[in-house]
């Protein structure tokens, strides 16, 4: 019988033919954690008696990055000084977010990478299995270079046609998790294909890929082709490129079909991520805050699109616009492009690459009965740092449009 | 293992966030003190009130969101001994494991009541409702997690074993 891409990913990292429902140890090619995880650990990997580090392995401080108070900032230390003494390499503040950054340096296709933050998936986009997990077990992988996994089944998601006008990967994937709901793949693996991934670009999929675990995913995985290839030479890894498929007789526990011409925007109400709604019945909620960025939506094609609709206007007088570009790279892109002036023009507020507003840390926490339209992942009750707030998600067009009008805003309106 | 305790009644959908709010993340090298947060934003009142083993049931999707181990380490650290729910989020409830926290799943979760007493034995998978009069019967975990279980958690179980052992 055939494999499905997670099952031939496992096979080979775990020495055997793996299926699904099987618990097995598979070999690691890279784990990290980030600095609200990372600490425990280090006392875990401490505990265990453990000296040196058997996997890559990667620190991110980027969750409240810079840091934003003395108890966060001896973390912060206690993560640096573990770097000191180990193999570890550490993405210090500035640098940007961890998946972000795995994306672009590291996350190969055919790797099986394990994190200690549950959107490692987004790395699925580039053929990897990547998952997230908790503290203890990235010790393990760091201690013993493996881990050990659940095999799950697959669920095909097969995307057809092309998006619409004003409509992008976000919508696709807030459409999904609508349809099938925030349990409705716990366990499972998404694997996407169809003639519709060939027209999503590498950016695209990474978003995708990432909200993949808000459907309860355990990893949301793209094979490989063209686009994979020209995203690892665009980042100077063209040796990184292998190709991933599933096998033509693979078997899946359950296929999805979805017609992506059908797709409207869509917009994720308070407070779960399956409460969407086409942007019709969105429009005119007024909001306080509008965030542009996060893990999921602060690549470069995220910030040229919110650009595209904020070039030569102003954001609504009575709301916070706030920015913050995925990792160095992209902020260095934004820069050269122009787009951190557009920006700054329509009064918004750049941040430094990181984390803080969209797990509610710092830099950008809302007052009491506000809402707040963001392009990050999560819309749970008090996500933001405040649980007397509200969280609605978009895409950044849809979020760039409402931050002009300080309405959720259709932004097929806007870009016409 | 076989534990008793009274129950915590919560919905469903009860996210990480709920029950280890991102704005304590500088507690989270401090745990004792994170969990007299446990669960404040699904339940004010809850860390306070909690004894020594009882026992929290959910609806469904139990732990969705981060993958904070802190959330199931807060929930143990402040005495409840077993989490009940008609299905749960997957890291948390892998997390749970690996720190040694039983958790079932249930698909009758619903009809246990606040208050209630149950007893468990985990390794038989069987859920008594004492208050209720009535007996649950659930799938026991496969050998590797309970093994987990019983030695209190996946890093002492690797400092027994010095690997995995699968």
């Amino acid at each position: 019988m055939g494999k499905t891409i997670v099952e031939k990913i496992l096979s080979q990292h775990a020495g055997k033919d793996v299926f699904p429902g099987e618990i097995i140890v598979s070999n690691v090619d890279l784990a990290f954690v980030q600095d609200g995880t990372g600490p425990l650990t280090v006392d875990q990997f401490n505990y265990l008696n453990f000296k040196d580090i058997e996997s890559k392995s990667l620190i991110f401080i980027d969750h409240a990055s810079p840091s934003p108070r003395k108890e966060l900032s001896n973390t912060h230390s206690k993560l640096r000084n573990f770097c000191k003494k180990t193999s570890a390499n550490i993405y210090d503040i500035g640098e940007g977010i961890s998946h972000q950054i795995v994306a672009e340096k590291y996350a190969k296709p055919g790797d099986v990478i394990v994190g200690a933050d549950s959107h490692t998936c987004t790395a699925g986009a580039l053929g990897a299995f990547a998952t997230g997990m908790g503290s203890t077990d990235i010790a393990l992988a760091y201690g013993l270079g493996k881990v050990w996994l659940k095999v799950p089944g697959t669920f095909k998601i097969i995307l057809k046609g092309k998006l619409p006008f004003g409509v992008y990967a976000k919508d696709i994937i807030l459409f999904l998790i609508g349809m099938i709901g925030a349990d409705g793949a716990t366990y499972k693996a998404l694997e996407f294909s169809g003639d519709g991934i060939k027209n999503l670009s590498m950016e695209s999929r990474l978003t995708i890929s990432n909200m993949a675990v808000e459907a309860g995913a355990k990893v949301g995985i793209f094979p490989t082709d063209e686009k994979t290839k020209e995203y690892l030479k665009i980042n100077g890894r063209e040796n990184d490129y292998k190709e991933i498929r599933a096998d033509d007789d693979a078997n899946y526990e359950k296929i999805i079909e979805i017609d992506l011409s059908n797709i409207e925007p869509q917009v994720a109400f308070p407070h779960t991520v399956d409460n969407t709604r086409n942007i019709s019945e969105a429009v005119g909620v007024k909001i306080d805050q509008v965030y542009i960025g996060t893990c999921t939506n602060g690549r470069i094609e995220d910030l040229r699109v919110a650009a595209s609709i904020l070039k030569g206007r102003k954001k609504a007088s009575d709301i916070r616009l706030i920015i913050a570009p995925a990792s160095k790279e992209v902020y260095l892109q934004a820069l050269k492009e122009g787009l951190i002036n557009i920006f700054l023009e329509a009064d918004a507020t750049v941040l430094p690459p990181g984390c803080g507003p969209c797990v509610g840390v710092h830099a950008g926490v809302p007052a009491d009965g506000e809402k707040v339209l963001s392009t990050q992942n999560r819309n749970f009750h008090g996500r933001a740092g405040n649980p007397n707030s509200e969280i609605y998600l978009s895409s950044p067009a849809v979020a760039a449009a409402s931050a002009i009008t300080g309405y959720i805003t259709d932004p097929r309106e806007v870009l016409k | 293992m076989k534990l008793k305790g009274k129950v915590w009644k919560f919905g469903d959908n009860i996210s990480t966030d709920h029950i280890a709010p991102g704005r304590y993340f500088h507690l989270r090298s401090n745990l004792n003190e994170f969990s007299k947060h446990v669960l404040e934003d699904a339940r004010k009142d809850f860390a306070d009130k909690v004894n020594k083993g009882d026992i929290i049931v959910g609806g469904k999707n139990f732990g969705l969101g981060s993958s904070r181990e802190h959330a199931p380490r807060i929930i143990k650290l402040s005495g409840v001994s077993c989490i009940i729910a008609e299905s749960f989020a997957r890291i948390f409830y892998r997390n749970s494991i690996n720190i040694g926290l039983p958790v079932i799943e249930l698909k009758e979760a619903n009809e246990i009541n606040e208050g209630d007493i149950l007893e468990i034995d985990t390794e038989k998978g069987i859920i008594k409702n004492i208050t209720q009069k009535k007996e649950y019967t659930f799938i026991p975990f496969p050998e590797f997690m309970n093994k987990i279980i019983k030695i209190g958690g996946i890093d002492e179980y690797v400092k027994k074993y010095g690997d995995y052992g699968v």
